[in-house]
């Protein structure tokens, strides 16, 4: 992702966002008064290892286990891929119907693909509510759409790219703004 | 995915049938939930013309293209105007000129959708061509044999991507006149499978040097140590007098039983594209996995419909993409 003649600014570092997603695993107890009758689903592919990060620390600050889920939403994007359409496993091993589901994602953008998101689980049942957790919040909605937990608000330009690598999945934890 | 029509397994590219099979696993998960539908071709028409007789095939497509919330016509050849004597050609630009977004078409005559793919500026999807190729179904097939095996062989535990290096297929039957059997013989075969064509010489394709499975005339020994035992129709309605003297016979030296089982890997697979003419190719109890071996038949009918949905939303989805 490194660009010729783009400058790169570090946004948060592992600790950052270690401390980040501590917060808002506290701020999602906090809010459902525990852990009962909560789920945590992660929209692939960067939410997922953040879900499994929250469902750990609701976990060990609660003592109860919470399920953890992953979602997939290419079937119900209002955009076509414009090149590989690739659909990933949606792996949601629990009944959604009367739980508080929280998506969780890794930037909230036009808010398209929370959109998406919320419609699919909608079609698996009808949860108690859904909320949605994301690392950071970057604006330019294109939906009536807001974060419940956030990580970090960061002001963008739309021609900015928000770069998120996950140790899970790159082997580092950080996040970088790269100019367009 | 570079490929624009799904016409033949041999011009495919592997890298985008691995694509569709692995797009089909995700559908699976789909049509086991209790809403099957998901809106990703939601206003989008995928047009059935079906120059043949077929039930299943339609059906899977149809139900593939429902539950991906696109609109799903068929054109009944026998009710169109193709009986009036209009002309593939003519047939196949009405169906643009209605803006169909996808045609999936069956024919009598090898090549029929290449000739309306050239024509064409839809995605067209080959559901079986004269005695040429059935890309759907040996796609399935796969998937069925993917999702029974690993590729150590040991029944298989979730394994990322298809590799059949060491797996042994016996296509025992008619192979001549089974488009099954070419499509799957080209498809296995890159995926790393050995095919063997099992059956009586009148049954041979006159062209099976060309290719890439071995040709057995013995049952026992064409289907020793297979890890997947498939059966094909024995096609009555097109058997040209002489190639065999009666299905009681053919039934006693090819029919697939317990007994010329016995020769099979012991945890065969057993499929069958159907329709089955139990008793004459299959044994009723093989086909009901009630012989010792599992059958995948039902297994292949559900799975078709995953495969026939990772095949539209990628054909469909990617010709979107180009227009965006």
């Amino acid at each position: 992702m490194e660009l010729d003649g783009a400058s790169n600014t570090r946004i948060m570092d592992g600790d950052e966002m270690r401390r980040a997603i501590t917060r808002i695993a506290h701020e999602i107890v906090e809010k459902n008064k525990g852990a009962a009758n909560l789920a945590i689903v992660g929209i692939r592919r960067r939410g997922a290892p953040l879900a499994d990060r929250l469902g750990e620390l609701v976990q060990q600050i609660e003592g109860v286990p919470v399920p953890v889920g992953k979602l997939d939403v290419s079937l119900y994007r209002d955009d076509y891929p414009d090149r590989k359409p690739e659909v990933g496993r949606t792996d949601i091993g629990f009944d959604v119907t009367d739980r508080t589901i929280v998506l969780v994602d890794e930037v909230l953008f036009t808010g398209r693909t929370v959109r998406a998101a919320i419609t699919a689980l909608i079609d698996m049942g009808r949860p108690a509510a859904i909320r949605l957790a994301v690392l950071l919040d970057r604006g330019h909605r294109e939906l009536p759409i807001r974060a419940d937990y956030v990580g970090k608000n960061v002001p963008t330009a739309r021609s900015q790219n928000i770069v998120v690598r996950l140790s899970e999945l790159e082997g580092e934890d950080s996040v970088t703004l790269v100019d367009g | 995915m570079a490929l624009r029509h799904l016409l033949s397994i041999e011009e495919a590219e592997t890298a985008d049938l691995r694509l569709i099979m692995e797009t089909a696993r995700s559908f699976q998960d789909v049509i086991g939930r209790p809403v099957k539908k998901v809106p990703a071709l939601r206003g989008r028409t995928v047009v059935t013309l079906f120059y043949e007789a077929s039930t299943r095939t339609r059906t899977s497509f149809e139900l593939a293209a429902k539950y991906l919330s696109a609109d799903a016509v068929n054109i009944a050849v026998a009710q169109s105007s193709v009986t009036k004597g209009e002309s593939l050609k003519d047939t196949v630009r009405t169906l643009e000129a209605v803006t169909a977004d996808c045609v999936v078409m069956r024919h009598s005559s090898s090549g029929a959708p290449h000739l309306a793919a050239g024509m064409l500026g839809i995605p067209v999807i080959n559901a079986g061509d004269g005695r040429h190729e059935h890309p759907t179904q040996a796609l399935l097939d796969a998937v069925t044999i993917w999702d029974a095996w690993a590729p150590g062989l040991g029944k298989r535990v979730g394994v990322d991507a298809p590799d059949f290096t060491g797996l042994r297929v016996a296509v025992v039957g008619d192979v001549a006149h089974s488009r099954v059997a070419r499509s799957n013989a080209w498809l296995l075969t890159r995926l790393g499978a050995e095919v063997r064509f099992v059956g009586p010489a009148t049954l041979m394709p006159a062209d099976a040097s060309l290719l890439p499975a071995t040709v057995h005339s013995d049952l026992r020994s064409g289907i020793d140590g297979a890890h997947v035992v498939m059966v094909l129709r024995l096609q009555t309605e097109r058997q040209e007098a002489g190639l065999l003297p009666t299905a009681r016979e053919y039934s006693r030296i090819w029919g697939v039983n317990r007994s010329s089982l016995a020769a099979a890997h012991p945890d065969a697979l057993v499929m069958h594209p159907g329709p089955m003419n139990r008793g004459v190719e299959i044994a009723p109890e093989v086909a009901d996995g009630l012989a010792g071996h599992s059958s995948a038949i039902e297994t292949q009918v559900r799975n078709g419909v995953a495969v026939r949905m990772a095949c539209l939303y990628l054909l469909m989805g990617s010709a979107a993409g180009e227009v965006l």
